[in-house]
């Protein structure tokens, strides 16, 4: 079965959303807290949401410094699947896994609603499944959530196909209505909105599905 | 030796800045005309142990650029500060 490790901040919140989505997908979810120094063993890593270490200073900015980074890190590096959702996905900017920075939301609001993204590459971990330009409908819950880079960034991740999700009505002020941005080699994904929230119809919406089946997919085929 | 160490950290040229923005636009309101480009930042004050004041203020940069700023989109800015 594939194994998921869910990295645990002090502060994460969104750590046992993330365990219930994988396991309704039939993989292992398992808390990982911050201060371990190995992944070894698991096939798939999320950084769930929240407020690790208080969002204190910047979103991620301390988190950052967790032991557990440099192992996500080497995770990263040997081609792991990695999924930085909401807060995990600031964290993974701040650590430099990603380009970019989140900012304040534009209105300086926080917001709390189901957006409608754009599937704008299929070449990530995450993506790989949906069709490009499905429209798929998932929830954001942030108030730092602005993307921003700077134009020479923004045009080298349009071109390799890194900006993964676009948002339809920008709900926050993000640069190009970037909703998520895959690293170079398409393992390391990171998302302001939670597709781990958008597992059942009956909850609003299931079309965080076939983002987080294809993630997994990839965790399973490093088993065989 | 203690010195006393102010780092200003401030977004970078051409980052928008929503709170200061929200507080530009708040100021004619209250009475205050003429005030533009408002920016909102983060000021951190430091005590640096060090041999010299170069040396502090080297310290805080080099922490101001590691932790206190982000360099995606801030700038840091280190000094002194007068007692």
């Amino acid at each position: 079965m594939t194994r998921v490790g869910v990295v645990v901040f002090p502060g994460s919140n969104c750590e046992y959303d993330a365990q219930s989505a994988v396991d309704a997908l039939g993989a292992e979810a398992q808390f990982v807290w911050h201060s371990t120094t190995s992944l070894e063993g698991f096939d798939a890593v999320i950084l769930p949401g929240g407020f690790a270490h208080g969002d204190y200073l910047r979103p991620g900015a301390l988190a950052r410094f967790s032991p557990v980074m440099n192992a996500v890190r080497d995770f990263a590096s040997k081609g792991g699947p990695v999924l930085g959702i909401c807060n995990g996905f600031q964290v993974l900017t701040e650590a430099g896994l990603l380009p970019g920075a989140l900012q304040k939301n534009r209105g300086l609001t926080f917001l709390c609603q189901p957006t409608t993204l754009i599937v704008t590459s299929t070449s990530s971990v995450l993506t790989r499944a949906a069709q490009l330009g499905q429209e798929l409908v998932i929830p954001i819950n942030h108030f730092s959530g602005s993307y921003t880079c700077d134009d020479e960034t923004l045009r080298q991740l349009n071109d390799e196909g890194r900006v993964v999700l676009r948002y339809r009505d920008n709900p926050n002020g993000s640069k190009d209505d970037v909703a998520g941005v895959a690293n170079e080699a398409g393992n390391v994904v990171g998302l302001m909105p939670h597709p781990e929230r958008a597992m059942s119809t009956l909850l609003g919406s299931a079309d965080g599905r076939v983002l987080l089946e294809g993630f997994l997919e990839v965790g399973a085929r490093a088993l065989r | 030796m203690n010195h006393s160490v102010v780092v200003e950290v401030t977004l970078r040229p051409g980052i928008a800045d929503p709170e200061g923005a929200t507080i530009e636009r708040a100021l004619p309101a209250l009475g205050f005309a003429g005030v533009a480009n408002v920016r909102a930042g983060k000021l951190f004050r430091l005590d640096v142990e060090a041999a010299s004041a170069e040396e502090a203020l080297e310290k805080a940069r080099a922490l101001a650029e590691r932790l206190l700023s982000n360099p995606v989109i801030e700038d840091a800015h280190v000094r002194l500060r007068s007692s």
